[in-house]
């Protein structure tokens, strides 16, 4: 029974990536301007243009360009870079580490603020904790990640000379790498934070008025023990569910964040692209965004039933 | 466990509580006004509307009016809140600013509201293949983040205030399909819709005359809330270089001028930022209170209790 729902999802994530892809590849296709003037340059003779055509495969009727794309796509080749001439896999397999500690960190700073303070707040509702608690969430929430960012670099980097204000990571030692995390992951794992508090307090209000809770409470245990083992496991789901979801925001976010902190990384690399008209990788970078939203999202399906046992796969 | 009868008789007080839900709208603005919080965000959604609509009155200066010889500024007295290289007056550009942010924000929820309403109320009255095709889209879509999803059609369109709104409207259509195709499952077998159907009405008034302002009262409401996230991604946009485009002030390109200038003049990140900042937050507080009254969970529970009362 398991296996077979697993595959069904995994069959099912894989069509909506080949869907999400054949939209960004249509989507990008509208373009006004040829790549080939892109990359030769408007002054270019006709013939050369028509060489470059002919070697992009630009020239070939579009079914037979999107067929093409796919089929690659299928075994994980995105395409070649318009500019630099490289696969733009490689490129992005080259920046992927940094935005994925960058998504990490911050998601680890967002869990270890925000649930602890969550659980505070609604078991001591109403007090002081939790109005702090509560503005803090709701200020953070409605905060974006890039202005408090812009304020960490302020801050820190300009009044008090304790970090860069361009993050490049030139030496790549793992001191270097923690230090230059710093600022963008708390800018991301604040916000975050906030928004995990606010869900945590709302499930943990609700599980508080459950019977099981009254139970626990009866039989005497202790109350950390009722809050943390009793309360939180059932907390865990839509906090995890949320995380989840909350990791195409980290990664757009992360598009900010990079620009704001001059970091290397899939956002700046797909800005980059950008700028220089490179559609191939452009494409590659929204596909790879995409792809790892799709495949977080089946994670968080899949792993709902190691935190409730009640969750039967059909 | 729930047996059948039980669940049916759940599902018929849900549809009479939506119901009632969706005719007591005027009773709920009433809650909303004794909620602090909300009022205090309706206050400064109301501020920055007048101030949006009487920019150039309120404005110190025009925003491209340049004083060369006074750029870079701090706060002054006759800056309030310095200038740029320009000596462009920082207050009079975010004052404008308040402009595009709105604009771009109402048009977009209106975009967003046109596309999705129209295909989530189908969806949902008529199920079968053309639901299966709906709910499939809205899973795709739910696959881009409304970020890079308004980035794609910008870099596709073209930047621009119209471009922009349509792009960010695009991205928030999946939501507004949800949050119609939800209640109009729960009206489809009312009775009044039956009896159109049976009095020979076609499909197309039975959507748009009976079913749509039935559902419309919540998706307003929703669409209001919605306004704090497209405001922060014209912003977001704008900060990234493709949405509004200098020398137009927006809230999000004063804040990427502020960063590139940022050793010079720290004020115009922290003060564009803080409008955007308060903007946000004041629709979420708006916001935060009206999606409490919307809970389907509450209906739920509701919904129980009058089953216990029985």
């Amino acid at each position: 029974m398991k296996v077979s729902y697993i595959v069904k999802r995994i069959i099912s994530a894989v069509v909506i990536m080949l869907a999400v892809a054949t939209i960004i590849f249509f989507c990008l296709r509208v373009l006004p301007g040829d790549p080939a003037i892109v990359i030769l340059g408007d002054s270019a003779s006709e013939e050369a243009l028509k060489v470059i055509r002919s070697q992009l495969g630009a020239d070939r009727p579009i079914w037979i360009q999107y067929f093409d794309y796919i089929g690659k796509l299928l075994v994980g080749d995105l395409g070649v870079s318009m500019i630099t001439k490289q696969p733009a896999g490689m490129q992005i397999w080259n920046m992927f580490p940094y935005t994925l500690n960058l998504a990490i960190s911050s998601m680890i700073i967002g869990v270890l603020i925000g649930i602890p303070i969550g659980i505070w707040t609604a078991i001591r509702k109403n007090t002081l904790f939790d109005y702090v608690g509560r503005v803090f969430a709701l200020v953070g929430f409605s905060f974006p990640a890039f202005y408090l960012g812009v304020l960490l670099l302020m801050i820190f980097s300009i009044e008090l000379g304790l970090f860069p204000i361009i993050h490049q990571i030139r030496t790549g030692s793992i001191s270097e790498h923690l230090y230059k995390l710093c600022l963008p992951a708390l800018s991301i794992g604040l916000i975050e934070a906030s928004f995990i508090t606010r869900l945590t307090r709302s499930c943990m209000l609700e599980v508080l008025n459950e019977d099981y809770v009254r139970t626990a409470f009866a039989k005497g245990l202790k109350p950390n023990r009722v809050y943390f083992i009793h309360a939180l496991k059932n907390v865990m789901i839509p906090v995890i569910t949320a995380v989840g979801f909350y990791t195409g925001t980290i990664l757009a976010g992360a598009v900010l964040t990079e620009t704001v902190f001059n970091r290397p990384g899939l956002g700046k690399l797909l800005i980059g692209a950008i700028n220089t008209r490179d559609y191939t990788l452009v494409q590659a970078c929204l596909v790879t965004f995409s792809f790892i939203i799709v495949v977080v999202n089946l994670i968080v399906d899949l792993s709902y039933s190691l935190f409730d046992p009640r969750v039967k796969y059909e | 466990m729930m047996d059948k009868k039980q669940a049916v008789e759940i599902r018929g007080a849900l549809d009479k509580l939506t119901i009632q839900r969706f005719k007591s709208l005027r009773r709920n603005l009433r809650i909303l006004k004794q909620d602090k919080n909300a009022m205090i965000g309706f206050l400064v959604i109301v501020v920055i509307v007048l101030v949006a609509i009487f920019a150039p009155w309120l404005a110190p200066y025009d925003y491209s009016e340049q004083h060369i010889s006074s750029s870079f500024r701090g706060p002054t007295s006759t800056y309030w809140l310095g200038t740029d290289e320009f000596g462009r007056d920082l207050l009079s550009r975010i004052i404008w600013g308040t402009r595009p942010a709105l604009i771009v924000g109402v048009l977009s929820i209106i975009v967003a509201i046109g596309i999705g309403v129209p295909i989530g109320i189908l969806a949902g009255y008529k199920l079968g293949w053309i639901d299966r095709t709906v709910t499939w889209a809205v899973d795709i879509m739910l696959s881009f983040s409304p970020l890079l999803f308004g980035l794609m059609i910008i870099i596709a369109l073209g930047p621009g205030t119209s471009n922009l709104a349509f792009a960010i409207g695009l991205a928030n259509v999946a939501q507004f399909i949800r949050l119609s195709r939800g209640p109009t499952m729960a009206l489809r077998d009312n009775d009044f819709i039956r009896a159109a159907r049976a009095l020979g009405a076609s499909d197309l008034r039975i959507l748009f005359s009976h079913m749509l302002p039935n559902v419309i009262g919540p998706i307003i409401i929703m669409g209001t809330l919605s306004m704090a996230g497209a405001i922060r991604t014209e912003a977001s946009l704008s900060f990234l270089g493709y949405g509004i485009q200098p020398p137009l002030p927006s809230w999000g390109n004063l804040i990427r001028q502020g960063v590139e200038q940022i050793l010079q003049s720290r004020w115009m990140a922290l003060f564009s930022g803080l409008a955007l900042t308060v903007t946000v937050l004041a629709f979420n507080m708006v916001g935060d209170s009206l999606r409490d009254m919307l809970d389907p969970r509450e209906l739920l529970t509701k919904a129980r209790g009058k089953l216990d009362a029985f």
